[in-house]
């Protein structure tokens, strides 16, 4: 049975130290799998956010932060845009690199050449 | 606005004038370039040093009438990646000035050394950082390419001291 | 090969300490990301897509092994074991950490190299003719002045914090292999009647979103002025060149609002107003630095090589891949071996760590210790012995390096896009490869002859699509990739920029629309006549038929 598609945005940046792709997760902590993202479906959800991933820069342990847009499908999170796609998974060139090698890559499956 | 000078922080001993500020009857005043422009006359005999505040967007050929009476020149820096003050403060040791120059605005230690090769004397800093970062900053790198600039702390100029022997030290112009 | 004095290891080791104490304040958070990002960037350290991306210089395209090594030592150590060489010579590192940063620079350091200026707005990488010192047709070997300009720039105070980024390129051979006329600053070697050395300055051209042919503001500067001369002309830029919009912050764009002749006289302006100290240093310096670029002991070899000959007669694919991928040197006996990173589906100017070892190898042994890096994305052994051209080869083939494309169909140009890059707006090398693999016919690409295909992600350019004979741009079109292609580019000493042919395609339709191009580029050449010039003769409209006609 498949859900509706549910619409909103997701918020990312990098890991300061190391420079590991990171989404924001429910309880306020970063998640190295877009699965573990909370999807903000709500303007006020979403400058909430917002306001985490600033507050997180401030305290150095993110940087780059920003909203991109995602939806929910089958009870996971996958990102609207082939940018966020790919910032999920790795380079779709070397799909032996990145998340999608060492299994964080969510559940949307490997974008592949053209 | 604390300075720096010679690696240590002092105070402001100038009187720092806005444009609609009153000019006092004496004392040490800086004042915005356009005002210095307009009052240049009524300043002739002011009992005191005079200063301007100079802008990224005017001529440092423009200073040129008033340098043999300025003893503090002030350059902006809006932001620290606005590099023009770099060259207007060349340009006016180029041109024989040697009193104070001052950068003031978004002044930060890791820029600070560069400011000092450009001629830079002094610097309104705030109070983020100690004397310590400063001078620590302000000697970071021992030594520099290029030549005809202020060399802080002892800097050397690599290509000069490459050919000291070939050649007797040829000091450039306005080097510090 | 230039090699470091105490002075230019002091200078690297002081810097990398510099960084090292920056980026340890950037993560106590006693420096902000806003007040670090410069910082990071004038040591080569960008934040992309997946992770940091370190960009390691290459001054001018040169290498030896024992630095060929170290970056297949760190691509090991500190990254995912390969590395992508770029248009500008230099070397990309993809999965990079901030901590691990300085410990990187200190191991370059090691071996005479460094990230400096790789990043910001700042004076970049000095890029030069991949075959300086071994071309037959250079005038004089461009490097000495390159390394003269690398160490003038290096840490500028007046000049770090420019309106935008600064390219400076230079070549020393009428035949510019080194796109001097889109750079912002390109010297042009010449010789007068009495044998001297000037170079023509050119300003102001460059590639992105306003692509632009540079202007010449110098016909022939002796040489001992050029420093004082690119001085003028950065203070100027400093000074003037715009801080409003990022978009509009290049110099060509100060250039082109002031008119060249108004821009020159404030260059010569400033150039007669300042103090001219003596010179002799500078002169001595340059003299001191060539030195370091004294050609090799070459042997007195005879034209001919039998052992070469024999070879070339007995083995089709060596034969094949030396009709495309070896040059003529200036030394009788010698040839200058080129290395495609572009094997077939392969991705564009990527390199193991076992290649670069393998290359590093080959260079000692066989090329006198010198490796170059290409803008092209390819590699190259200046100063190979004829007799040594089939071992090299073989050496080659069984690494994956002997693809005998280059500057066929099959040698594309890619920037990494949006595989790799934030900025990017298209994948890029996924449309490299579709198009390799449709092309992968040795016979068909020899049969179009010499074809620069050029790709870019995004709308900075940075695959250099302006200048290919056929370009690519990849765009976003409503969350989809499309890709725009342009025909007549070229980044040579007649320079020009590529004619947008009309709407763009989708990603899957791209080889089809590039094989429409180039067969009627077939049907309509005359006898021996190359792409590029049958282009120019034909103007766009038969290849816009042939793309657009309805079906």
């Amino acid at each position: 049975m498949t859900t509706a598609t549910e619409k909103g945005k997701i918020l990312t940046a990098n890991r300061l130290q190391d420079g590991e792709v990171v989404f924001l997760t429910h309880s306020g902590q970063w998640s190295e799998n877009i699965d573990g993202a909370v999807l903000a479906t709500e303007p006020q959800a979403q400058a909430a956010l917002e306001a985490r991933g600033k507050e997180q820069e401030r305290v150095n342990v993110v940087t780059g932060v920003y909203l991109f847009d995602a939806e929910r499908r089958d009870g996971h999170v996958f990102a609207t845009h082939i940018k966020e796609r790919i910032r999920s998974l790795g380079p779709t060139v070397r799909i032996d690199l990145g998340k999608q090698a060492e299994g964080k890559g969510g559940h949307f499956a490997a974008l592949q050449g053209v | 606005m604390p300075l720096l000078k010679n690696g240590s922080i002092v105070a402001d001993d100038w009187i720092i004038l806005g444009t609609d500020d009153p000019k006092p009857e004496s004392g040490d005043i800086v004042l915005p370039y356009a005002r210095l422009l307009k009052e240049w006359e009524s300043l002739a005999d002011h009992d005191g040093r005079l200063g301007v505040v100079f802008t990224n967007i005017d001529r440092a050929e423009a200073l040129s009438l008033f340098l043999p009476r300025l003893a503090v020149i002030i350059l902006p820096f809006p932001s620290f990646t606005d590099g023009r003050a770099y060259s207007l403060a060349r340009q006016i040791r180029e041109v024989g000035y040697a009193r104070e120059l001052r950068a003031a605005g978004n002044v930060l230690p890791d820029q600070v050394q560069f400011m000092l090769q450009v001629g830079f004397d002094s610097f309104e800093i705030g109070e983020r950082f100690s004397a310590d970062v400063w001078l620590k900053a302000s000697r970071r790198m021992s030594l520099a390419y290029q030549r005809g600039l202020y060399r802080p702390g002892g800097q050397q100029e690599v290509w000069s001291e490459r050919h000291r022997e070939a050649e007797p030290w040829l000091e450039q112009p306005h080097a510090g | 090969m230039y090699r470091y004095d105490e002075f230019d290891r002091q200078f690297v080791h002081d810097r990398v300490a510099q960084f090292r104490d920056q980026a340890n304040r950037r993560l106590t958070g006693e420096l902000t990301e806003d007040e670090f990002r410069p910082l990071r960037l004038m040591n080569g350290l960008y934040l992309q897509l997946h992770a940091y991306m370190l960009r390691i210089a290459v001054p001018y395209g040169s290498l030896d092994s024992k630095k060929l090594d170290t970056l297949a030592f760190i691509a090991e150590k500190w990254d995912r074991g390969y590395g992508h060489f770029t248009t500008r010579q230099n070397l990309q590192f993809n999965w990079i950490k901030l901590e691990d940063t300085a410990d990187i620079l200190a191991k370059l350091a090691e071996v005479e190299m460094h990230a400096i200026q790789t990043s910001g707005n700042c004076i970049r990488n000095v890029t030069t003719d991949q075959w300086a010192g071994a071309a037959a047709d250079e005038l004089a070997d461009p490097r000495p002045v390159g390394e003269l300009v690398r160490q003038w720039s290096s840490l500028h105070p007046e000049f770090s914090y420019l309106p935008r980024k600064f390219k400076i390129a230079v070549t020393g051979a009428p035949n510019d292999r080194a796109a001097v006329k889109v750079h912002d600053i390109g010297l042009r070697l010449h010789l007068n009647d009495k044998g001297e050395r000037g170079w023509e300055v050119l300003v102001g051209g460059g590639l992105g979103r306003t692509p632009v042919i540079g202007v010449t503001v110098r016909d022939f500067l002796p040489e001992h002025e050029l420093i004082a001369y690119l001085e003028a002309i950065m203070r100027v830029y400093n000074l003037y060149g715009r801080r409003d919009n990022k978009y509009k912050a290049r110099i060509k764009i100060l250039v082109h609002e002031l008119g060249p002749e108004k821009f020159r006289a404030e260059v010569e302006a400033e150039y007669a107003r300042r103090p001219h100290a003596d010179t002799k240093v500078e002169e001595r310096e340059l003299q001191r630095i060539s030195v370091y670029f004294a050609p090799p002991k070459f042997e007195k070899l005879p034209r001919w090589s039998p052992g070469f000959e024999e070879a070339r007669a007995r083995n089709k694919d060596f034969a094949q891949w030396v009709r495309t991928n070896v040059a003529a040197h200036r030394v009788d006996g010698y040839s200058i071996v080129n290395i495609s990173l572009k094997p077939e589906g392969g991705i564009p100017g990527d390199a193991t760590a076992d290649q670069m070892r393998t290359v590093a190898d080959l260079g000692l042994r066989y090329s006198f210790d010198e490796i170059r890096v290409s803008h092209h994305q390819n590699l190259v052994l200046p100063h190979v012995k004829r007799d040594d051209l089939f071992a090299i080869w073989k050496v080659l083939a069984a690494s994956g390096l002997a693809a005998a494309n280059l500057g066929l169909a099959g040698d594309i140009i890619a920037c990494p896009g949006l595989d790799y890059c934030t900025l990017a707006t298209a994948r890029s090398i996924p449309i490299a490869q579709s198009i390799s693999r449709r092309f992968a016919d040795l016979n068909r690409q020899h049969e179009i002859g010499p074809l620069r295909i050029n790709i870019s992600g995004c709308i900075n350019a940075c695959g250099h699509h302006h200048v290919g004979h056929i370009g690519i741009l990849g765009l976003d079109k409503k969350g989809e990739e499309y890709y725009q292609i342009t025909l007549g580019g070229s980044s040579s000493e007649t320079a020009s920029i590529g004619t947008i042919l009309g709407p763009g395609f989708a990603g899957e339709d791209v080889p089809d629309a590039i094989e429409k191009i180039v067969n009627t580029y077939l049907a309509h050449r005359q006898p021996g006549e190359e792409f590029l010039a049958a282009y120019r003769r034909l103007g766009p409209q038969p290849f816009k038929e042939a793309l657009y006609a309805a079906a």
